[in-house]
C-alpha cells in the first residue's frame, strides 16, 4: 500500500509528438502551464476590464498586485527599475500562480520541475548581463572589482565572479527544492494516514493525526509558495539594481 | 558494502545539512525579532531584508536536500 511520494512529480505525455529525434510532447507539465499563464492574464485583463473609481474585489485584488510589485521594484531598484516592471510582474504572477495551482490537491506543480526555473532563472541572468552591458559598455566588468586594496582584490575578483555565476543556479534551485519538498513532506504524511487507515482498529482512529498534521503543512506551504515567489522576484530585483547601477548606489 | 546501501547512508549523511539552514533560519528570525522589539518603528521597514535572509538561508540547507535526492534517485 506505500506509495511512492516522488510518483506525483512524474511528467506523462498527453499528446505525443516527436520532432526530428527529439520529444516535443504536449505533457501534463505543458497543459498546467497553459492554465497557469491562461488563468493569470484571463484574471488580469478581467478585473481591469470594468475600471471603476470605487474598486470592486477583483479589481482591487489586481491592482494590489500591481502596487505590491512596483513598490518591491522602486525600493529595491530606484526609479529607473521600473522599465523592467513589466518583466518581474510577468515572473513574479507565473511563478506565484504555478506555486498555488500545484496546490490544488491532484494537480502538478509546474516549478517542481528544475527544467521550469532553471529556464525562468537563466532568463533573469541574461536579462541581467544584456542590461548591463547595454548601459555600462564594457564597464559593467567593473561588478566583479570591488572597492579593495589591490592584494585582495588577487582573492575577491574571483568570489565575485563565482558568486555570479552560480546565482542562476541558487536562484532556480532555491524554488525547485522548496517545491519539491514541500510537495514530498505532504505526499509522505498523506502515506501515513492511508498506512494506519488500512491498519484497522484504534490504529484508523489514530489516523486523524496525520490527517491534521496535513492540513497544517497545506498552510505553511501556501506561505512557502507565497513567499518563494516574492523571493524570486525580490532577488530578480536585486540583481537587475546590480546591473543598472554596479556598486555605486544601493 | 553494497552500492544500494551506500547510497542510502549517503543520502541520510547528505541530509546533515538541513542542520544548518534550521539554525540560520532560527538566527534569522531570532534575530530579526530582538531587533524589532528594541526599535518597533524600524521593523516594518525590515521585512524584506527578513524574507531575503530567510530565503538565501534556507536555500543552502535546501542544496543538501537536493544532493540526497541525486544520489537516491540516479
Amino acid at each position: 500500500m506505500a506509495m511512492n511520494p516522488m510518483e506525483q512529480f512524474a511528467i506523462k505525455p498527453i499528446v505525443p509528438l516527436h520532432i526530428g529525434g527529439y520529444d516535443v510532447s504536449f505533457t501534463n507539465q505543458s497543459l498546467l502551464m497553459v492554465i497557469v499563464a491562461v488563468a493569470a492574464s484571463a484574471f488580469l485583463t478581467l478585473a481591469m476590464s470594468k475600471r471603476s473609481l470605487v474598486p470592486s474585489r477583483s479589481q482591487s485584488m489586481a491592482e494590489m498586485s500591481y502596487e505590491f510589485v512596483a513598490n518591491m521594484i522602486q525600493t529595491s531598484t530606484g526609479e529607473d527599475g521600473l522599465r523592467f516592471f513589466p518583466f518581474v510582474f510577468t515572473l513574479f504572477i507565473f511563478v506565484l500562480c504555478s506555486n498555488f495551482f500545484g496546490m490544488i490537491p491532484g494537480s502538478f506543480t509546474v516549478t517542481s520541475q528544475i527544467a521550469v526555473t532553471f529556464a525562468l532563472a537563466s532568463l533573469v541572468i541574461l536579462t541581467v548581463i544584456v542590461t548591463g552591458f547595454a548601459k555600462h559598455g564594457i564597464g559593467f566588468l567593473k561588478l566583479f572589482v570591488p572597492h579593495a586594496p589591490l592584494p585582495l582584490l588577487f582573492l575577491l575578483v574571483p568570489i565575485e565572479v563565482i558568486s555570479f555565476l552560480t546565482r542562476p543556479i541558487s536562484l532556480s534551485v532555491r524554488l525547485f527544492a522548496n517545491m519539491l519538498a514541500g510537495h514530498t513532506m505532504l505526499a509522505v504524511f498523506a502515506g501515513f494516514v492511508v498506512l494506519l487507515g488500512s491498519a484497522g482498529g484504534v490504529l484508523s482512529v489514530l489516523s486523524i493525526a496525520p490527517m491534521a498534521l496535513i492540513v497544517a503543512i497545506m498552510l505553511l506551504e501556501l506561505l512557502v509558495a507565497f513567499l518563494q515567489a516574492y523571493v524570486f522576484a525580490i532577488l530578480t530585483c536585486i540583481y537587475l539594481n546590480e546591473a543598472l547601477h554596479l556598486h555605486d548606489h544601493h | 558494502m553494497e552500492v544500494a546501501a551506500a547510497k542510502m547512508i549517503g543520502a541520510g549523511l547528505a541530509c546533515i545539512a538541513l542542520v544548518g539552514a534550521g539554525i540560520g533560519i532560527g538566527n534569522v528570525f531570532g534575530s530579526y525579532l530582538s531587533g524589532a522589539l528594541r526599535n518597533p518603528g524600524a521593523a516594518a521597514s525590515q521585512t524584506t531584508n527578513l524574507l531575503l535572509g530567510f530565503a538565501l538561508c534556507e536555500a543552502t540547507g535546501l542544496f543538501g536536500l537536493v544532493i540526497a535526492l541525486i544520489i537516491l534517485f540516479t
